[in-house]
């Protein structure tokens, strides 16, 4: 229970998807120019990650692992190309069921669903688990089943949607502001994420 | 000729997917503290970029538009597989500064602008000039923001020391915030503004 906590919480502040890895930069940058869509997104992904990481880690575990299928045969080297099916796969079956069960959840996630599946931060968040399978269980970063892999999905959601609703919420108000010409818009918006990082970095001392 | 060249100069400058494009921006921030992972980094994404530029051109005609994004994904994640071998047999040590970097080529997005913007529409030769043209681009600004970071936060470049001791004697020090997250993204920042600051047609209204 201890080490559920500390993973979420951690996942959330010290290893932030942006802040400290710069994943999901892309739809990141171009999504947040207004609160609400980006906190559509934001849902969106801690959604997308809790479904298709406890998925990517059965799958590494049970069929790719060395020894898993067939004794003596290590499969590990085909993770990349199945990690982004699954995904891709995933990302194409929620949409269906929430279109079909939920139009107006739908309606209001829009385009940004079908976006998600290459979105890096769900193919990052994959790739990061499988490293952190090979941890020594002491770490604080260990994944070592399904619940520990629940709380780093939920934990590295919950972080994204607080960066990007945050630079949302900043980025309105810097647009009534008179910048130089050349930084507005790209450049300002660059160096705003870079100071936010900045204010996140006083977490990463954090003991739990 | 004429055309190819162009093809290949205005990914590098004008038209660059990073600085003005904006894609690809994840592993570009990720991997400049220092030189040598930025440039292995950086052909990595040309190599694959061009590879898969050819492929889809080749296969254009035959894919069925509603799973062209799986194809491309399929294709891109292949190349990605075997790039991520060769480092690993080849180069463990950047393999082993990348992490999990290599892996996320596969949703670069720059990967996927290209295939759907270039690759579906022209012909092998024009994609192949096409690809190698925005691996550079990109690889040109992962060296600029490296070069920077590993100037100013560890005084080296490729490991080896620049600043002489003599600095360092007279109270020089390095800048560790330099290699932190925050500084690659305030360095991009800078380029950027700087670049608009020269071509005022790329600013923002």
């Amino acid at each position: 229970m201890e080490h559920f906590i500390s993973l979420f919480v951690r996942s959330i502040f010290v290893d932030n998807m942006i802040f400290a890895f710069f994943l999901g930069m892309c739809s990141y940058l171009a999504v947040s120019k207004n609160v609400k869509t980006a906190l559509g997104l934001g849902l969106a992904v801690i959604f997308v990650l809790c479904v298709t990481l406890p998925v990517n880690y059965l799958l590494y575990t049970k069929v790719l692992g060395p020894n898993c299928l067939v004794e003596g045969v290590d499969l590990s080297f085909l993770s990349f190309i199945l990690f982004i099916a699954v995904i891709a796969g995933i990302v194409q079956l929620v949409e269906m069921v929430v279109e079909k069960f939920s139009p107006s959840l739908y309606a209001s996630l829009g385009i940004f669903l079908p976006l998600i599946a290459v979105n890096c931060a769900i193919m990052g968040a994959s790739l990061f688990m499988q490293q952190r399978i090979t941890m020594s269980p002491d770490s604080t970063q260990y994944i070592g089943g399904v619940s520990d892999c629940l709380a780093y999905a939920l934990g590295s959601g919950l972080g994204w949607l607080l960066a990007i609703v945050g630079l949302a919420a900043i980025r309105e108000k810097l647009s009534y502001n008179a910048a130089p010409a050349a930084l507005k818009g790209l450049g300002l918006t660059f160096i705003t994420v870079g100071l936010m990082a900045m204010a996140f970095m006083c977490f990463s001392g954090l003991k739990i | 000729m004429s055309n190819l060249k162009e093809t290949f100069l205005t990914p590098l400058g004008l038209n660059n997917p990073v600085a003005v494009q904006v894609l690809g921006i994840c592993s570009a921030l990720a991997v400049t503290a220092q030189l040598e992972p930025a440039i292995v980094m950086g052909l990595s994404v040309t190599i694959i970029l061009a590879l898969a530029n050819v492929v889809i051109s080749l296969l254009r005609n035959t894919i069925p538009n509603r799973i062209r994004i799986i194809v491309q994904l399929v294709v891109v994640a292949t190349l990605v597989t075997i790039v991520s071998e060769v480092l690993k047999a080849f180069a463990y040590d950047v393999s082993v500064a990348l992490s999990v970097y290599v892996g996320l080529i596969i949703t670069n997005c720059i990967l996927m602008g290209r295939l759907e913007a270039f690759a579906m529409a022209n012909g092998p030769v024009d994609s192949l000039v096409d690809g190698i043209g925005n691996g550079l681009g990109y690889a040109i600004i992962l060296v600029i923001v490296a070069f920077i970071r590993e100037l100013f936060g560890a005084g080296t470049l490729f490991g080896f020391q620049i600043i002489p001791d003599c600095l360092y004697e007279a109270g020089y020090m390095n800048c560790g915030l330099m290699l932190m997250p925050p500084m690659a993204l305030i360095i991009l920042g800078c380029i950027i503004w700087a670049m608009r600051a020269k071509n005022p047609e790329l600013q923002e209204k």
